[in-house]
């Protein structure tokens, strides 16, 4: 139950001091490592057999209420293959600028995930192909509202909040050219491809 | 008329059916205009939930004229906002309620479509009427299909009340110079915050 996962010995062979501090909470095992490290140690625990942590669960932020508690990004993986889970975490000083390396080049499906946490948290994630909002608007420019010094009504008066939004054009970057399969055509899976280039549409086997 | 009929009930037939009858232009319209409403459902939440059940078999708002529920705003008479509006949806509406063709009503359906409900926060419009005008506000959380046929009753009511020679129940109400529907002052005495929300410090 409260065992630490069986990774935490290889993993500390391979990065040493990059491992700050590991605990266990509710069977789960939390490893706080160094911000500069991160990215290796996470493609790590990913290419090396016998981690093969292949699915990337979630990439979130947590920001405690004591202001001098730091700010928390998490990565929760998973092993699909082993069955078995492991949490990642770097503690970033809310008073220096909050920059962690982005982790798309290890798992395409962290592209949303950082983003929310970058639209939400103001996390940048460095290396990220795409960072921009995507949960509030591209123009929202009252800052990032799950920060503990966000107010819970925004900055701005409903007066104001109401006029931006109105003056927002809900199409400006969800254009038809953006979303067009054309564009994305050399990205599809091949067997996808093929069946667009005989017309076959929408047909699931 | 046929040789040999009786001309007496020529006269009682046409006396009981005539083909033409006398009535106001006002309340013809009016009927038909309150007994022929075509919904556009804007359902953002579990208030859509509600107006399905209303829409469905048990409750069945076909009964009182809305049997084509109108998915495209161009053919619809009347908005139905069922559900909390966020701020990112405001546009969307907005330009819903302005492809609509007139004359249009609204309906406000729900607490928070009414006034934020307990949506109190940065990212949620305090009332749908600081947007597009409303007509008709059905209270609850989610209201129960009674509850909006009765505020379906009430427009209809309203609707019969109308006049087709008032040319401001036909205002646009576009938006202003602003950038907005109404003044700003009224926007932020609307939403004027309540409950646990009251004591929070506005930083500007």
């Amino acid at each position: 139950m409260t065992a630490i996962a069986p990774s935490l010995p290889a993993l500390r062979d391979a990065f040493g001091d990059a491992v700050e501090r590991v605990a266990v909470s509710c069977g789960d095992t939390i490893v706080y490592l160094r911000r500069d490290r991160v990215h290796d140690a996470l493609a790590w625990l990913k290419q090396t057999p016998g981690q093969e942590f292949d699915y990337l669960t979630d990439v979130t932020a947590v920001e405690y209420r004591d202001p001098e508690r730091p700010l928390e990004v998490v990565w929760q993986v998973r092993s699909l293959g082993r069955k078995v889970d492991l949490r990642v975490k770097v503690a970033l000083d809310t008073a220096e600028p909050l920059e962690v390396p982005s982790v798309y080049d290890l798992w395409k499906g962290a592209d949303w995930l950082e983003r929310e946490v970058y639209d939400m948290f103001g996390v940048v994630f460095t290396g990220h192909p795409d960072l921009r909002r995507i949960i509030m608007w591209e123009t929202y420019a009252e800052g990032y509202p799950l920060r503990k010094d966000f107010p819970l009504r925004g900055h701005f008066s409903r007066a104001e909040q109401t006029r931006q939004a109105l003056a927002a054009n809900p199409e400006a970057h969800y254009s038809l050219d953006e979303l067009s399969i054309a564009e994305a055509f050399h990205e599809l899976p091949k067997d996808v491809r093929e069946r667009l280039r005989r017309g076959d549409r929408g047909f699931l086997r | 008329m046929p040789a040999g009929a009786d001309p007496g009930a020529v006269t009682a037939i046409s006396s009981i059916s005539p083909n033409w009858v006398t009535t106001r232009l006002d309340l013809l319209t009016n009927w038909a205009r309150a007994n022929s409403l075509w919904p556009m459902p804007f359902g953002t939440a579990c208030c859509a939930i509600e107006y399905m059940a209303t829409a469905a078999s048990r409750f069945d708002i076909a009964r009182f004229g809305m049997e084509r529920q109108s998915f495209s705003p161009r053919q619809a008479d009347v908005l139905i906002c069922a559900g909390r509006l966020p701020f990112k949806l405001a546009p969307v509406i907005r330009r819903i309620w302005d492809q609509m063709p007139q004359p249009k009503w609204s309906i406000s359906m729900g607490a928070c479509a009414s006034s934020g409900g307990i949506f109190d926060n940065y990212a949620m419009v305090q009332g749908i009427d600081t947007i597009i005008p409303v007509d008709v506000y059905v209270p609850g959380c989610p209201p129960r299909p009674e509850g909006l046929l009765y505020g379906i009753r009430l427009l209809q009511k309203k609707i019969q009340g109308e006049s087709i020679v008032d040319d401001s129940l036909r205002d646009e109400h576009l938006v202003g110079p602003s950038g907005l529907f109404l003044p700003a002052e009224r926007v932020d005495e609307l939403s004027e915050p309540f409950g646990n929300s009251v004591s929070q410090t506005r930083s500007g």
